[in-house]
């Protein structure tokens, strides 16, 4: 009963936040404070009683599937929940002082806590109808946010985004008919119990539907822009947090729901496909002139490593101790991500309220002014190249041991070249923040640049506690996950 | 005979869908785009769902249409170019692909049979006569509440156009009836008649076919008509009132379906209270529905000035 | 009816391929916000012929539908409001990506042709 209520919390919780944000205006930042201690609290009661207890089930309504909704904390949930409120937390801090124009914190505050109570609802559902119906509420309160930008080509980059994400959403929804159609339900362990010859479409057409969503390499074309184009606040959630979502739902239709209908050919088609964005977007990365842009297409290339798991963990090592480390590292890797990404983009945020300008040449010799940011910045850089001692770096090497363990060491191949090339993109912003040159700026308070330090600082953390880490993600893991250890 | 009304209206559908994708000029796709939604209405009807034919009806031919038409309109103002279709084998292939792929399993894989005998055997427990709306508002309440925000979502996502400037400013373009006029005069005999359908729609879902959103849909349109003619000021959208009915359905099914943790369970309906329960949720609704329906197809606020 | 039920399952699926077409091949933005349309009316359709029985139609896809009908408007509405905001911006009613014939003015996009 305590996690049903700790769940209560982190679903309703923030959705009536939002609605209180609404009515509250002004006080707006203070409600979606009081719901993130909230939230916070919750994830603490709901990691606590699944380490006791195994993954939390809540039956919606007390009807249970197939009629109803089922929602279940297993480790992998209860992780991103974590994750998200962290996030959140960091950026409440940064964008309360951000959002200052009646418009901007109208709209802001109340579409922050949908994004997070969509987020919160995705991690936990069981069910594809209500994945989609969640899904499509953050993909809008994401697209409110790419709006909210003032440059020129913010608009033009939300009706990108808006775009894909109709399409993205129909072709998932056509997967999920066909998937009513030969299962009579719609809830991932029903639907893992039987077999149907409609689930080859059914997973191609969900799975091309997520890609679009999770901006999955060659699927990828609105996200710079909208990432590098939303106010910088909204930049961190959108880049740390809102792929994660499509992400989680992918791994859950072919881990969960249908792990025998993936061929190992599709298997390494996912990961050729991460392999892609990798190096796409590590090489756009190098080429751009303003921060934003950068860490945007560093994000690109960030969810292609989540992808190289598939044929590690689904193929023939499926169930060995390789495939439990390549699941917890891929995992792993994506909490620490979001955290370093949300370091950054918050960096850019106080940086570009510092001095109007988040251009490369503009941000010489800041680290004199602003020494904290830049050494947040630093290290959360390190996470992630995936260098020790971060998170980064132990999601890396998981992944690669179980490479080559599994005897498939061309993924393990991928991800160095990866890290190579985070190495190369990273170096230009940090040699300009670094450099001999006086800067021009207005003072920050320095609490403030204490906001980024924390989120790398516990990025870092990540990689120092991965057996917690590790512990938590064999909760409710699927089959094809359970190694005996690392 | 009835396979050969269906024969003739799948027809239509079908040329309907192609004349609104393809045809001429952004105005005639938008008119065969409205047309194409009552045949697919009529579908529904056929198919004896007059749940989702009124939704289809209300929501996705009408509403969906007003929202076109009033960008039409905004694009010829704003001198966009309308330019010709681009051909091309691989797009046609890749479309027809999926299609085939999917009618080809559609009919051949055998269905599971669905859930008709789980919904039957729950029914009684509910609170609700009509299936749909017990899976509306009961077994998948968590979905309709989602929903609900959904559209809340969206008014955001639509309030974020503003120009930074235009905050104070009332929703929607500048609007003017003669008075006296034809708009006018419909306008003053139009609400009463319409609140009385959507009220009755939403009374009447827990029976028989309608529920919340189609009502809230009548109860929208109902005040977009008397908006256009003068008859309601439209409001800014900072207006308390307004926000406080854009809220109240969504907080009364927020806080209904909390409680049900005292009850037993989150979300949940225990078979005595149900209907009350439920009845309370879909009235505050339809409210707050209509309002956002209103406000959707209004629009961000947008300048006075004359052009 | 059975008969029907197919004739209704291969309009459907008809229709999502008419719509998806529109989609890939216009550039005209509000004629791909009216393709979607079109894709999303389609599947629906194809859910609901689908779970026909002896008179009407399994009440679990009826009632995910009508929010399909209302998480389709929303984003529509989203679109719609997206897209005159950027005519009003630009002029044009495409994404640069997608003009063909001035591909060199590329460079200057965001401008008044």
């Amino acid at each position: 009963m305590t996690g049903e209520v700790a769940l209560a919390v982190l679903l309703l919780g923030p959705l009536l936040a939002a609605l209180g944000c609404l009515l509250a205006g002004r006080q707006g930042s203070t409600v979606a404070l009081l719901a993130l201690i909230a939230g916070a609290a919750a994830v603490v009661v709901l990691w606590d009683g699944m380490l006791r207890t195994g993954p939390i089930e809540v039956r919606l309504g007390g009807w249970g599937a197939p009629l109803g909704i089922v929602l279940r904390a297993d480790g992998l949930a209860v992780g991103f929940l974590a994750a998200a409120v962290v996030v959140m937390g960091a950026v409440w801090a940064v964008a309360r002082h951000d959002f200052a124009t009646p418009r901007a914190r109208d709209v802001f505050w109340p579409s922050s806590m949908l994004l997070w109570g969509a987020l919160n609802a995705i991690m936990v559902s069981r069910d594809l109808f209500n994945l989609y119906v969640g899904l499509e509420l953050l993909t809008l309160t994401a697209v409110a946010m790419v709006a909210l930008g003032r440059g020129p080509g913010a608009i033009e980059a939300a009706l990108r985004y808006v775009l894909y994400a109709l399409m993205g959403s129909l072709v998932y929804l056509l997967g999920v008919v066909l998937v009513y159609h030969g299962h009579g339900t719609l809830d991932l362990d029903r639907i893992a119990a039987g077999r149907s010859g409609a689930d080859a479409l059914a997973l191609g057409l969900m799975t091309a539907g997520l890609a679009i969503k999770t901006a999955l390499f060659p699927f990828h074309a609105w996200l710079p822009p909208a990432h590098a184009g939303a106010p910088s606040p909204a930049s961190a959630l959108l880049s740390a947090l809102v792929p994660k979502a499509g992400f989680v739902m992918l791994v859950r239709l072919w881990f969960e729901a249908m792990p025998d209908a993936t061929p190992p050919a599709a298997l390494a088609v996912m990961a050729a496909l991460g392999a892609g964005a990798i190096l796409h977007g590590g090489l756009m990365a190098l080429r751009q002139e303003r921060l934003k842009q950068i860490l945007a297409y560093s994000t690109v290339a960030q969810l292609g490593y989540l992808f190289v798991m598939f044929p590690l963990v689904g193929g023939a090592g499926a169930g060995t101790a390789g495939a439990a480390e390549a699941w917890a590292g891929t995992q792993i890797g994506a909490f620490s991500h979001a955290l370093a990404k949300a370091a950054v983009f918050l960096c850019a945020a106080l940086w570009i309220r510092a001095i109007g300008s988040d251009r490369l040449a503009d941000l010489a010799g800041l680290a004199r002014a602003m020494p904290l940011s830049c050494f947040a910045f630093g290290m959360a850089a390190v996470s992630l190249m995936g260098l020790p001692p971060s998170g980064g770096f132990i999601a890396k090497y998981l992944v690669m041991r179980a490479s080559f363990e599994l005897g498939l060491p061309g993924w393990g191949l991928v991800l160095a070249a990866g890290g190579l090339l985070a190495a190369a993109y990273f170096y230009r912003p940090l040699a300009a923040l670094f450099a001999r040159e006086p800067p021009r700026v207005q003072r920050t308070p320095r609490l403030l640049e204490a906001v980024p330090l924390a989120l790398a600082l516990a990025a870092a953390a990540l990689g120092v506690l991965s057996q917690p880490a590790y512990d938590l993600l064999q909760a409710g893991a699927p089959a094809y996950a359970r190694g005996i250890g690392p | 005979m009835t396979v050969l009304f269906d024969l003739v209206l799948c027809a239509l559908m079908l040329l309907a869908a192609l004349a609104a994708i393809g045809g001429r000029g952004l105005f005639r796709a938008t008119v065969f785009f409205v047309a194409y939604g009552i045949t697919v209405a009529l579908a529904w009807v056929r198919l004896g769902a007059i749940d989702v034919a009124l939704a289809e009806a209300a929501i996705g031919a009408g509403l969906t249409g007003l929202l076109l038409l009033g960008a039409v309109a905004r694009l010829r103002r704003a001198g966009a170019p309308e330019f010709p279709v681009r051909a091309g084998l691989v797009p046609a292939l890749a479309a027809a692909g999926v299609a085939g792929a999917t009618g080809w399993v559609a009919l051949r894989v055998p269905g599971a049979g669905g859930l008709w005998t789980e919904a039957g055997e729950a029914l009684p427990l509910s609170g609700v006569e009509n299936p749909v709306t017990a899976v509306l508002l009961n077994f998948r309440a968590w979905d309709t509440l989602l929903e609900s925000i959904v559209l809340l979502a969206a008014l955001l996502a639509v309030w974020a156009l503003a120009r930074e400037e235009e905050w104070e400013a009332p929703v929607g373009p500048p609007l003017h009836a003669r008075p006296g006029g034809v708009l006018e005069g419909m306008a003053r005999l139009l609400p009463p008649v319409g609140i009385v359908v959507g009220v009755f729609l939403v009374w009447a879902g827990a029976s028989q076919p309608g529920g919340a959103f189609q009502g809230g849909t009548v109860l929208a349109a109902v005040g977009l008509i008397a908006a256009l003619a003068g008859l309601v000021a439209l409001p800014r959208p900072d207006s308390g009132s307004w926000r406080t009915a854009l809220a109240a359905g969504p907080a009364v099914f927020l806080l209904v379906g909390a409680s049900g943790l005292a009850l037993g369970g989150l979300l949940l309906f225990p078979p005595d209270w149900a209907k009350a329960m439920i009845l309370t949720v879909e009235v505050f609704l339809t409210l707050s529905i209509a309002a956002t329906l209103a406000l959707l197809v209004l629009g961000p606020p947008q300048p006075r000035r004359m052009p | 009816m059975t008969g029907s039920v197919v004739l209704f399952v291969v309009t459907a699926s008809a229709l999502i391929g008419i719509g998806l077409w529109g989609f890939l091949v216009q550039a005209h933005l509000l004629r791909r916000v009216l393709a979607f349309n079109v894709v999303g009316s389609g599947l629906f359709l194809l859910f609901g012929a689908l779970g026909w029985r002896g008179g009407g139609v399994d009440p679990v896809p009826q009632a995910l539908v009508i929010t399909g009908i209302v998480v389709a408007l929303a984003a529509t509405a989203v679109a719609l409001w997206l897209v005159g905001r950027f005519a009003e911006e630009t002029g044009r009613a495409d994404l640069p990506e997608d003009r063909r014939e001035d591909r060199q003015e590329k460079s200057s996009a965001g401008g008044r042709p």
